[in-house]
């Protein structure tokens, strides 16, 4: 009886090394967690039945499968989520979180997980586009705390254009939709799904992609967000994030939810 | 702490900009919103003690509405609510009033400290003792001079110390503010946790500043007190 335990033993140590090559000279994880801001289809979000669903839920369960872990998600709203990490809630923040100089100075980010531009959503036929010269005199809104109300209130409350800032995403959309607002800033691939899509968006369309930004205001890509002090844990994850492109898992998850690359920078044009 | 003041000290106190912000728009609705209450609920308060239930049942109800259902209930009520109605959005002078989240903040606030105002207001006016009202019909004063004379100043002073109360939590309760947008000094304090993301400092700082409201408040309330309830000391 012994002598069958043993070897096992032996034989899932041996496994275990050869499954997880990077582990091996590492402790091994027993368990990675998300925290996650469970509002932003389709990236994340809850299904009916309570459970996380999501293109970002979908590449963290194929980073755990790289990492042979096991995966949990945690909710966290977006505004404390940082604060979160530091506590040591969770290990990682996987949750459309866009790398900017100031959050970098808090958290360490991973390799790029995707990447989408900031768009403006104005009424059919209004003719605005996402340039202050343009929204000149109206009114438009934000989420407060995003890098969409950074961008709004650098480059066009200067230039008389009003720029509301809302607690909640869910809040712009309902007074774009009263007609309180003349267009909104998000980001893109959200506002698209998130908005656009349903019923409710139907009067509503793309005012196009917001391309000046000589501050850097709107940041670089969407990644994993890591405490500093765990090199280790960024490590596997960046490794983690290569061998689902390579082995063209990513690609899969990909065109389970969008028709386009959202990897690269997608442009509007190939939203229809 | 120092990064936060220094790099939103004037937002918290003034100006973030473009607007006016923090502890000047808190006491700008805290103004409006106090002063207008008051002017509704004086005349609002006679009206609550009229012998015919005809007058007096309507306030009955406007005071039970809005003592009975939550602040942040009835201010989205009238902020997201009014605005989606079709006769608001028709009439030229509703639609430029409902449109601006301040007006409808001050609107909201407003009718709830005037509630409670009221009902302050009222049951100081029953509790006038029937020897002022006695006196003063022995004078041959008419009901409206009595009132204005008598009653008023009287019940006035003797409801201040619970009205000073109600502007106190009148100050608490524009904290609520920002869920209409409107950039208060609770919204600069998210501000700058959202950009530090150090909430301890952030709010810490916007706790102090409130405490500094209600203490010149509760200060300014005392020496009225002293100064209008003077025939109470011993």
């Amino acid at each position: 009886m012994k002598k069958v335990f043993r070897s096992v033993l032996t034989a899932m140590c041996v496994l275990g090394v050869a499954s997880a090559p990077l582990a091996a000279n590492a402790k091994q994880m027993h368990e990675l967690r998300f925290g996650v801001d469970a509002t932003y289809p389709p990236f994340e979000s809850l299904s009916p039945s309570g459970a996380f669903q999501g293109f970002d839920i979908d590449l963290g369960k194929a980073i755990c499968a790289e990492l042979a872990t096991k995966c949990v998600f945690i909710s966290q709203s977006f505004d404390g989520i940082i604060p979160a990490l530091q506590a040591r809630k969770f290990d990682a923040i996987l949750s459309s979180m866009t790398v900017t100089p100031e959050r970098q100075k808090q958290i360490a980010f991973s390799s790029e997980m995707y990447n989408e531009p900031t768009a403006l959503i104005v009424k059919k036929g209004s003719g605005l586009t996402p340039t202050a010269a343009s929204l000149k005199g109206k009114t438009v809104g934000v989420e407060a705390g995003t890098i969409q109300e950074s961008y709004a209130k650098t480059y066009w409350a200067p230039e008389g254009v009003k720029v509301v800032s809302y607690p909640g995403q869910d809040q712009v959309y309902a007074d774009l939709l009263s007609g309180r607002l003349d267009a909104s800033l998000q980001d893109s691939v959200e506002a698209d799904y998130g908005f656009l899509k349903t019923p409710r968006g139907a009067n509503f369309e793309f005012g196009g992609d917001v391309t000046y930004d000589p501050k850097h205001v709107l940041g670089s890509y969407i990644a994993i967000g890591v405490r500093k002090d765990d090199p280790e844990l960024l490590k596997k994850i960046n490794w983690a994030i290569a061998e689902i492109h390579k082995k063209g898992i990513y690609q899969k998850i990909e065109a389970k939810y969008f028709n386009f690359d959202v990897y690269g920078a997608p442009s509007k044009n190939s939203m229809n | 702490m120092i990064d936060i003041i220094k790099q939103y000290g004037l937002a918290y106190l003034c100006w973030d900009g473009y607007h006016i912000s923090g502890v000047a728009m808190t006491l700008w609705l805290l103004v409006l919103s106090c002063g207008m209450g008051f002017c509704l609920a004086l005349p609002l308060a006679i009206a609550r003690n009229a012998r015919s239930a005809v007058i007096r049942f309507p306030v009955w109800l406007f005071t039970f509405i809005f003592r009975g259902t939550p602040l942040y209930v009835q201010l989205l009520l009238i902020y997201s609510g009014l605005y989606q109605l079709n006769f608001v959005h028709q009439h030229v002078l509703l639609n430029d009033f409902f449109r601006q989240a301040l007006n409808c903040t001050v609107l909201s606030f407003l009718l709830n400290t005037g509630a409670y105002t009221t009902e302050i207001f009222a049951g100081a006016i029953r509790e006038t003792s029937h020897g002022e009202v006695d006196a003063a019909l022995a004078m041959g004063m008419s009901r409206v001079t009595m009132y204005r004379r008598i009653i008023i100043p009287s019940a006035l002073r003797r409801a201040l110390p619970v009205y000073s109360n109600e502007v106190i939590l009148m100050l608490h309760a524009t904290t609520l503010a920002f869920t209409a947008t409107v950039p208060d000094l609770l919204k600069v304090a998210n501000d700058a946790y959202s950009a530090t993301y150090d909430p301890f400092d952030a709010f810490t700082l916007a706790a102090l500043l409130y405490l500094c409201i209600s203490f010149v408040l509760i200060f300014a309330f005392r020496r009225a007190e002293r100064h209008f309830l003077a025939y109470l000391n011993p």
